[in-house]
C-alpha cells in the first residue's frame, strides 16, 4: 500500500554544513499491516515519517500511497500534508487547547476540500469517540483530560476521516508504564478491528516487538534490518540490532567449522555450537550474540543436554528484580548474563552450570 | 520567442505552480511589504530631509550640511545636549530607584497588602503624560501651585517652597511618570531570580550583606543596566514634560526643540530633523545596549518553568514602613494629582481650594466642554484610531511574528528587526518624518485621519510584535502539523488553529495598544488638521489657550473611561481564560 523509495534527506546543521539525516530509505507497506521504525533518537526515523507526512521535505526518493504518488524527486512532485489525507498521531499529542473533545475530534471533517454535513460530521464523530472509549467525555474541554484520554482523543482525530494511512509518531512515549502497557494492546486492537494501514515510529523495543507486523530497525539514517518481530528478536543481523533490541551477551570469537548442521567457534568461554548461518567462513571472526534468558543455569548438570553448550563457571552478583533474578556468571574470566527463575538461590560465588542451545546462538559477522 | 514559450509552458505544467500564489504566500507577502513601509520610509525621509534644503516651487531640493552644521555651530547646540543628558540620567534614576526599590518591597518583603498595592501602582501607566504634568503644574507651580500655596499659609512665608518649572521639576514629573515601567521592569527582574542562588551563598557562609553584594546584585546587574537604559531612552524622547513645563523658563531639550523649530514661521524642518537624527542615533545606541543586555541578562535568568514563591524577607514593625512608603507614593502619583484635576473642574475659574471656593463649586466646566465644538469629533477620531491601529498591529503581527518563529524563511530574524525599528523612534521625530514624507508624496492622506493611523501603526508596532511573539513561542509546532495533517490549508490553520491560541497576547497587547494610542500626543500634535484632531490634542489646546477649568473636566473624565476601559478589558480577557494582560 505505502511504498518508500531511495529516500534522502539533509540538514545544514549550525554552521551550514549538510547533515545526513536520512539515506537511501526504502520499504513497502501491505495494506492493513503495523509497520514500525524503530531506532535510537537520531537515527532518522521521525524524519522518515515526518516526510511520508508531507511535514518535511526530502532531497530524493519517491513515496505512493496505493496508485497516488505524494512525492516524487524525479517528477517535481510534492503534495502538500493537508492533501494527502493521512491520520497522523503526534508524540505531543497535539491536542487544541482552545476546543473541546468534540471539536477536537471533528475539525479534520470540517476543513479541507471534502465538505460534510453537520449530521454526518456528528454521527462519524461519535462512532470514532466511541471506537476510543471517549464518547461520554464530548462535552469535555481538551485540557482537562488525562495523559491516556489525549492520546486516544488524538487517535480518535487522526482516524476520523478514515485515513488511508495512519502515521503515529511516539504515540505511548509521554504515559506512565502502566498506561503504557494497556494502551499497547488497545492500539493493537483498533489497528486490527479498522484494518489501518500504520506506520509507527519508537525507540521503544518491546513496544516495537508487541505491536508490529513487521519492523525496520534504523540507525544513522538508514535502515539496517527489515523483519517481523521474532526475526529482529531471534536472528539480529548485526550487531547494532542485537545490541539495540533487546539485551544480550556478546562473544567474540572464530569459526571452527562452518558446515551446515555444525557450526562451532572458538570464544572466551571456549568453542561454542552456533546457530547455522550462511557464508560463515573457516576463520571468520564473528560475534555471538546470546539473550540472558537463552543463557540456562544449573546448580547441578542436568541430563539431557547433549548437543547444547555447556560451560562451569562461578556466581559474580545476582539482582533480585521480582519477576525473575539477574545472574551474573564469570565463566572464564568472561562475563555472562543471564535471566533465571526466582527459585534459583546459587550465592555469590557459588559453582555453577551455563547451558545454551546452539539454536539461540547468533553468529553475526564481525 | 520559441525558447520564452517553452520556458512559460514549463513553468506552467509544473505541477502545484500556482500553490506559490496561494492565501499564505499573499498573505505573507502583503504583511512583509508593509512592515518594510512603515519602518523604513520614515528613517529615510528624515536622513533625506536633513541633508537637503527645502523643496520650493522656484527651487529643487539641494544636497546641504548647513542643517547640522546650524544645528550643532553653536553654543546653544552645547546647552541642548547638556540638558537633553541631564534631563533623560536624571529622570532613568529617579523613576529607577523609586520602582526597584517599590519593586524590591512588593517582590522581596512582607510589607502588608502586597497585591493591592501592585494593582494600584499600575494605574499611573493610564494616566496620559500631559495630564499628569499639568495636574502637577497645578501642584507645585510657585504662583498657583496647591502645595506651596499651603505651605506659605502654613508657615505664614512667602517663599516658593516648590518650583516645578525647573530642571528638577521636569525630572521629578518625568520620573513619577515613568516609575511604574521601573516598576514592572524591576519587577521581572526580581521574579526571574531564583531565591535558591541567595539562600545557597547564605549557607556558603556569607553574610547579608555579602549576599546583597556578590550574588543579588551581581545577577541583577544585566537587568538594572538595561532598565536604566531603557528609561534613558524613553526620557529623552518625552515630549509633554518638556514643552509644558521647560519652555516656559528657557529650558530646552531635544524633543522641544524640534517642535519649537516646526513651529516658528517659517517653519525649519531641515534643522528639525537634524535634531530628530541625533535623537535617534542617542535612542538607537540606547536600545541597542539594552537589547544586548537583556540576551546576557537572560543567561542570567534562572525561571526553571515551576513557579518558585520565594521566602519574604521578614521586616518585622518596618514592614508598616514600607507600607506607608507604597501609600505616599500612591498619593503622589495618582491622588493628588487626581484629586487636583477634579478640584479645578468644579469651578469657573481656577482657584485654590479654601473654604470660599468651596461655595463656588459648578459642573459649569463639564457642560462647556462637552459642548466644546469638535470635542465629539475628536473622541470619534481617537476611538476609531486607538480601535483600529491596535486591531491592525496586532493582526499584521500576528503574520510577523508566525513567520520569525515557526518559518524558516531565509531572513525571518531581520524582518523581526525590521519590525522592532520604530522603537528607536521618539514619537515627536516619527511625526516629523512621517509629516516630511506624506508632504513630498502627497497620495493623499495629508491631512487626514489615515497620515494619523499610519503614524500609530508604526510608532506600537513593535509593542505588538512582543506580545505577539511571546504568545506564538508558546504555541508548539506540532499543533499547526496536526491541522495539516487534518486537511486544514495554511489559511483555515491560521484561523482557526493558530489565531485562537494567540488569544491572550493577542488581547492582552490590543488593550495595551488601544491605551497607548488613545492618550498618544507627541506623533498627533505634527499630524493633526482642523477636522483630525484627537482628543489629547484637544487637551493640548485647551492648556495653550489657558482653560484649565475645561482642560481638568476633560482629564477628569479621560481618565475615568480609560480606567473603566482597562478594567473592562481585563475582567472580559480574564473571562476569556486569560491570566494575566
Amino acid at each position: 500500500m505505502l511504498s518508500v523509495k531511495g529516500l534522502y534527506t539533509e540538514y545544514p546543521n549550525e554552521r551550514g554544513q549538510p547533515v545526513k539525516a536520512v539515506q537511501d530509505v526504502s520499504f513497502e507497506v501491505p495494506e492493513g499491516k503495523l509497520f514500525t521504525l524503530l531506532g535510537p533518537s537520531g537515527c532518522g526515523k521521525t524524519t522518515t515519517l515526518r516526510s511520508i507526512a508531507g511535514l518535511e521535505r526530502p532531497q530524493c526518493g519517491e513515496i505512493r500511497a496505493g496508485s497516488r504518488i505524494v512525492y516524487s524527486s524525479e517528477k517535481g512532485i510534492f503534495v502538500a500534508p493537508n492533501e494527502r489525507q493521512f491520520g497522523m498521531v503526534f508524540q505531543s499529542y497535539a491536542i487544541w487547547p482552545h476546543m473541546n473533545v468534540f471539536q477536537n475530534a471533528a475539525f479534520p471533517l470540517e476543513v479541507g476540500h471534502r465538505r460534510h454535513g453537520r449530521k454526518e460530521i456528528q454521527d462519524r464523530v461519535m462512532r470514532v469517540l466511541k471506537a476510543v472509549a471517549l464518547e461520554h467525555l464530548a462535552d469535555r474541554e481538551a485540557t482537562n483530560l488525562s495523559g491516556g484520554q489525549q492520546q486516544r482523543l488524538a487517535l480518535a482525530r487522526a482516524i476520523v476521516m478514515e485515513p488511508q494511512l495512519l502515521l503515529l509518531d511516539e504515540p505511548l512515549s509521554n504515559l506512565d508504564a502502566k498506561l503504557r502497557e494497556r494502551m499497547r494492546f488497545e492500539l493493537k486492537r483498533l489497528q486490527r478491528e479498522l484494518n489501518l494501514t500504520t506506520v509507527y515510529v519508537t525507540h521503544d523495543q518491546s513496544e516495537a516487538l508487541a505491536l508490529s507486523h513487521e519492523i525496520a530497525v534504523m540507525d544513522e539514517g538508514r535502515i539496517v534490518q527489515v523483519g517481523t518481530p521474532r526475526q529482529i528478536y531471534d536472528t539480529p543481523g548485526n550487531r547494532f540490532v542485537a545490541d539495540f533490541v533487546g539485551t544480550t551477551n556478546f562473544l567474540e570469537g572464530s569459526v571452527l567449522a562452518a558446515e551446515p548442521g555444525a557450526c562451532r567457534v572458538a570464544t572466551a568461554v571456549g568453542s561454542i555450537a552456533v546457530r547455522s548461518l550462511d557464508g560463515l567462513a573457516r576463520d571468520a571472526r564473528v560475534l555471538v550474540s546470546v539473550r540472558p534468558e537463552d543463557v540456562e543455569l544449573f546448580e547441578r548438570l542436568p541430563d539431557g543436554v547433549n548437543g547444547r553448550n555447556v560451560c562451569q563457571g562461578t556466581v559474580d552478583s545476582k539482582a533480585f528484580l521480582g519477576e525473575h533474578i539477574d545472574f551474573q556468571v564469570k565463566v572464564r574470566d568472561h562475563l555472562l548474563l543471564a535471566k533465571a527463575h526466582t527459585s534459583l538461590r546459587t550465592p555469590v560465588g557459588g559453582c555453577i552450570y551455563v547451558v545454551m542451545d546452539p539454536e539461540k546462538c547468533i553468529a553475526i559477522p564481525g | 520567442m520559441e525558447a520564452a514559450g517553452r520556458l512559460s509552458t514549463s513553468w506552467l505544467a509544473r505541477p502545484g505552480w500556482w500553490h506559490r500564489l496561494d492565501l499564505k504566500w499573499v498573505v505573507i507577502g502583503l504583511s512583509i511589504a508593509l512592515v518594510a513601509w512603515l519602518a523604513l520610509v520614515p528613517l529615510f525621509f528624515l536622513l533625506w530631509q536633513s541633508f537637503f534644503t527645502p523643496q520650493t516651487a522656484a527651487k529643487a531640493a539641494q544636497f546641504t550640511l548647513g542643517n547640522y552644521a546650524s544645528a550643532y555651530s553653536s553654543f546653544e547646540t552645547l546647552r541642548l545636549l547638556a540638558n537633553s543628558l541631564q534631563f533623560g540620567a536624571g529622570t532613568a534614576v529617579f523613576a529607577f530607584l523609586l520602582g526597584a526599590f517599590l519593586a524590591w518591597i512588593n517582590e522581596r518583603t512582607n510589607t502588608p497588602f502586597k497585591s493591592l498595592f501592585f494593582a494600584l501602582s499600575l494605574i499611573p501607566l493610564v494616566i496620559p503624560n500631559i495630564l499628569f504634568t499639568v495636574s502637577w503644574i497645578l501642584l507645585a507651580s510657585p504662583k498657583i501651585g496647591i502645595l506651596n500655596l499651603a505651605l506659605q499659609h502654613w508657615f505664614g512665608t512667602t517663599m516658593v517652597f516648590f518650583n516645578i518649572y525647573s530642571m528638577t521639576g521636569m525630572i521629578w514629573v518625568d520620573g513619577l511618570h515613568y516609575s511604574p515601567m521601573a516598576f514592572l521592569l524591576m519587577t521581572a527582574a526580581f521574579r526571574s531570580m531564583d531565591p535558591c542562588l541567595e539562600e545557597s551563598a547564605l549557607m556558603s557562609g556569607a553574610t547579608v550583606l555579602q549576599v546583597a553584594r556578590r550574588i543579588t546584585l551581581r545577577l541583577a546587574w544585566p537587568a538594572v543596566l538595561a532598565s536604566l537604559l531603557i528609561l534613558f531612552v524613553r526620557a529623552i524622547e518625552s515630549f509633554e514634560v518638556p514643552a509644558l513645563l521647560g519652555l516656559p523658563v528657557g529650558i530646552e531639550v531635544y524633543t522641544s526643540a524640534i517642535f519649537q523649530a516646526i513651529r516658528q514661521y517659517p517653519s525649519q524642518t531641515g534643522l528639525a530633523s537634524a535634531f530628530g537624527v541625533t535623537l535617534l542615533v542617542i535612542a538607537g545606541v540606547g536600545l541597542y545596549f539594552q537589547s544586548r543586555l537583556s540576551t546576557r541578562g537572560s543567561r542570567y535568568s534562572t525561571v526553571t518553568g515551576k513557579g518558585f514563591r520565594p521566602r519574604p524577607m521578614n521586616l518585622g514593625p518596618w514592614r508598616y514602613a514600607t507600607a506607608a512608603v507604597f501609600v505616599l507614593y500612591l498619593a503622589v502619583v495618582v491622588v493628588l494629582p487626581f484629586l487636583v484635576l477634579l478640584w479645578s473642574s468644579l469651578h469657573k475659574y481656577y482657584s485654590v481650594p479654601s473654604a470660599g471656593a468651596l461655595q463656588n463649586l459648578t459642573l459649569q466646566p463639564y457642560r462647556t466642554v462637552l459642548e466644546f465644538p469638535g470635542l465629539a469629533r475628536a473622541v470619534w477620531n481617537s476611538v476609531l484610531l486607538s480601535l483600529g491601529a491596535a486591531t491592525l498591529i496586532m493582526l499584521v503581527t500576528a503574520v510577523i511574528s508566525w513567520i520569525v518563529v515557526k518559518t524558516r524563511l531565509p531572513g525571518r530574524v531581520w524582518l523581526d528587526h525590521l519590525a522592532s525599528l520604530p522603537l528607536v523612534f521618539p514619537g515627536l521625530v516619527l511625526g516629523l518624518s512621517i509629516m516630511i514624507f506624506y508632504l513630498n508624496f502627497r497620495i493623499g492622506v495629508y491631512g487626514t485621519l489615515w497620515i494619523m493611523l499610519i503614524a500609530y501603526v508604526t510608532r506600537f508596532l513593535p509593542y505588538g510584535l512582543r506580545y505577539n511573539m511571546t504568545s506564538m513561542m508558546q504555541i508548539h509546532k506540532e499543533l499547526e502539523e496536526s491541522a495539516a495533517m487534518s486537511g486544514a490549508g495554511w489559511g483555515s490553520t491560521f484561523r482557526r488553529i493558530v489565531l485562537p491560541l494567540l488569544k491572550p497576547g493577542l488581547i492582552a497587547g490590543w488593550i495595551y495598544i488601544v491605551i497607548v494610542s488613545i492618550r498618544e500626543l507627541s506623533s498627533s500634535i505634527l499630524l493633526y488638521s482642523p477636522g483630525s484632531e484627537v482628543v489629547s490634542i484637544v487637551i493640548w489646546e485647551l492648556w495653550q489657550n489657558g482653560q484649565y477649568v475645561e482642560l481638568s473636566a476633560l482629564g477628569v473624565m479621560f481618565i475615568i473611561v480609560l480606567l473603566a476601559f482597562v478594567m473592562l478589558a481585563q475582567w472580559a480577557g480574564s473571562k476569556m481564560g486569560i491570566k494575566e494582560a
